[in-house]
């Protein structure tokens, strides 16, 4: 099989959305940057203990990317991972008392922000150690293609990630096996300090693939629509037997790293740039107004039914109790019996 | 020269490493233009230059390998894990390859590197962000395993660590980083490797541990001394392989009683390696059983059950009010 591989520019040719999708994409965008934008509230507080990585500026990524999955599909993703929580339908009520460590978070408290799971939700985690989730992606997949379904995994990873070496093992393994995976890429061009520009000489993620036979694009990952349509392609073609496919989608964080950055490898006014002129949710607003298909009061609206979700799920957060000590011991190992 | 933290006492070391030896080279994740994730590399990348001071990518197992290959030409790389948690990647090439080189060229080549990683819990951070799995290091030949815990030992060991002809992996209690301030010389002068170091006198009861943990073992033997009038001798192990056993054997032949403390997990821990070599040489001057204050064999919990995980004074306290019962 002839491998191609190709740059698609999201802005060129901008593909169609009815009302209802573009409406579906800015409320699950904008429940994603609320709950976030709360999580960093909760942590200034406090509340939330050791680390905390937001999605704020990236949230195009996952909620286009959702909007092509089916039920059945599963996704693994890295720390960075409360986006795709909400955006596969996980109660932000879990997410967030996960966070504040607490009985009602979806690992019951002993997971924190880097490791939830949802088995209803196919959601295999939530991993800390990065670029480690990658193979566990391949395998998920593996296991879709040994059962015979036509499920497919979405497995994330970041820029930096790319720069580990099991990356490559899966890349190989994956292609080699026809493994129905998808590669997410999220290349917000910066692993803690170290922009990809220090990090690599390859002009582009996606191309590595190239070397393993794997077909693979880079996207707009500011523009949920492009999102989207890359996104489809990518799940046709895995679960038609064609194995793994690569996305690079460009995004951009705009918060630090985690809740303690020296925010000293980049300036303001990039952040600033990005905030004003590429914002993923901006973008879809626009179109619903400009459109006609909403108006401001209306948008309005939704921003206040999400900030009461978000308010819910900080009450719940806060008031689920602590863990009892004797959890400290539970889930070692299977219980005898 | 001044008082400095644990973290400052490190930059110190690193800075006169890269100072006096020109085939010092640092590698690592952020730790050129950020300085490192605790800024045990501040401002090192300004003053040594961009040669000597390397931001990696981000890929453990090449770090480390890349370090061994490094060595293997004679340059002295230091290399950093950001947190312990991360290091596994690097295992690999640290047990299969820079802890054997010595071996397997008969000497005609050695790996003179060190792998810092911070390590240890009491920070509130999960799971890979706070374990302490130095056992599984010291477990393999041809390594050596240090651990400082003060900023005067910080420095005298890392300068040790790095002049050493051999690997050493080098663990720094984060929990301790920025607890204490003291005064550092810097002399450039090393302290020993393979040395334990008896921090206080006393002959009712040895108290065995290191890193982080000697904080509560010392606040331990306070307490034992004001409430019970027992005075316990304090030995922090500093070098876990090649290991000191002498000075804690010929401790433990005055006291007749002996407690560890370590916060990694029970089984297997180097808790038990103490143990059992008092077992085979102190057997007929001990006068209790020898016990072992330890987290429990679970993983790291979030910070609401970290407290419950961590061993503190009081529950060194217990162990050693159990240890005089015997007569
Ligand atoms: C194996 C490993 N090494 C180092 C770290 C520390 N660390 C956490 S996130 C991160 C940067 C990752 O960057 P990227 O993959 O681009 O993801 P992003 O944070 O941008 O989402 C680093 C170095 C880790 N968690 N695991
Ligand atoms: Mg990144």
């Amino acid at each position: 099989m002839a491998t191609t591989t190709r740059r698609s520019s999201g802005r060129a040719k901008k593909p169609a959305a009815s009302k209802d999708e573009l409406l579906q994409y800015y409320r699950d965008m904008l429940l994603i940057r609320r709950f976030e934008e709360k999580a960093g509230q909760l942590y200034g507080m406090g509340l939330i203990g050791g680390f905390c990585h937001l999605y704020i500026g990236q949230e195009a990524v996952v909620v286009g990317l959702e909007a092509t999955a089916k039920e059945g599909d599963q996704r693994i993703t890295t720390y960075r991972d409360h986006g795709h929580m909400i955006a596969c339908g996980m109660d932000p009520k879990g997410v967030m008392a996960e966070l504040t460590g607490r009985e009602g978070g979806y690992s019951r408290g002993k997971g924190g922000s880097m490791h939830m799971f949802s088995k209803e939700k196919h959601f295999y985690g939530g991993h800390g150690i990065v670029g480690a989730n990658v193979p566990l992606g391949a395998g998920i997949a593996f296991a879709n293609k040994y059962r015979g379904n036509d499920n497919v995994c979405f497995t994330y990873f970041g820029d930096g990630a790319a720069n580990q070496g099991q990356v490559y093992e899966t890349y190989n393994m994956a292609e080699l096996w026809d493994l129905p995976v998808i590669f997410v890429i999220e290349n917000n061009q910066y692993a803690m300090g170290t922009s990809v520009k220090r990090s690599t000489k390859s002009k582009t993620l996606y191309e590595r693939g190239v070397a393993y036979g794997i077909e693979g694009e880079q996207v707009d990952g500011m523009d949920v629509l492009a999102v989207k349509a890359a996104g489809e392609k990518a799940v046709k073609h895995c679960r038609d037997g064609n194995g793994p496919y690569i996305l690079e989608v460009m995004t951009y964080r705009y918060r630090g790293h985690s809740m303690s950055d020296p925010a000293k490898y980049r300036t303001r006014e990039e952040v600033q740039k990005m905030r004003d002129e590429r914002d993923p949710i901006n973008q879809v607003r626009d179109l619903l107004l400009k459109g006609k298909h909403a108006t401001e009061d209306e948008l309005k609206e939704i921003d206040k039914d999400i900030k009461g979700v978000v308010n819910d799920a900080a009450q719940f957060a806060q008031d689920s109790p602590e863990p009892a000590v004797e959890e400290l011991w539970t889930d070692i190992y299977a219980e005898a019996g | 020269m001044g008082e400095l933290t644990m973290v400052e006492a490190v930059a110190m070391a690193l800075a006169r490493a890269l100072d006096e030896d020109p085939d010092v080279v640092l590698l690592g994740e952020d730790i050129g233009r950020d300085g490192g994730v605790f800024r045990a590399t501040a401002g090192l990348l300004d003053r040594f230059g961009a040669d000597r001071v390397r931001d990696t990518p981000l890929a453990e197992s090449a770090i480390a390998g890349v370090s061994v290959g490094m060595a293997a030409q004679g340059l002295r790389p230091v290399c950093e894990i950001q947190f312990m948690g991360f290091v596994y990647p690097a295992l690999d090439q640290m047990l299969s390859h820079a802890a054997r080189l010595r071996n397997r060229t008969r000497g005609r080549l050695s790996c003179p590197m060190v792998l810092r990683a911070p390590y240890g819990g009491g920070i509130h951070a999960p799971e890979h962000h706070s374990e302490s799995t130095e056992a599984l290091f010291a477990h393999i030949p041809g390594l050596r395993v240090v651990i400082p815990s003060s900023p005067v030992r910080a420095y005298g060991l890392l300068l040790a660590a790095i002049r050493d002809p051999d690997p050493v992996v080098f663990l720094e209690p984060k929990r301790i980083y920025r607890a204490v301030r003291e005064e550092v010389a810097d002399d450039g002068a090393a302290l020993p490797l393979d040395r334990c170091a008896v921090l206080c006198r006393g002959s009712d009861v040895t108290l065995v541990s290191w890193g982080a943990m000697l904080t509560e073992t010392l606040d331990a033997a306070d307490a034992l001394s004001a409430e019970d009038g027992i005075e316990a001798e304090v030995i922090d192990v500093c070098t876990l392989k090649p290991l000191d056993a002498a000075t804690i054997r010929a401790s433990v032949e005055r006291t007749g009683r002996c407690v560890i403390v370590h916060e990694a997990a029970r089984t297997g821990g180097f808790g038990a390696e103490i143990a059992a070599r008092l077992a085979e040489t102190a057997l007929v001057s001990l006068l209790a059983p020898v016990v072992r204050v330890t987290a429990p064999d679970t993983v790291v919990p979030l910070l609401k059950l970290e407290r419950h995980y961590m061993p503190a004074a009081a529950d060194i306290v217990a162990a050693v009010r159990r240890t005089m019962e015997y007569a």
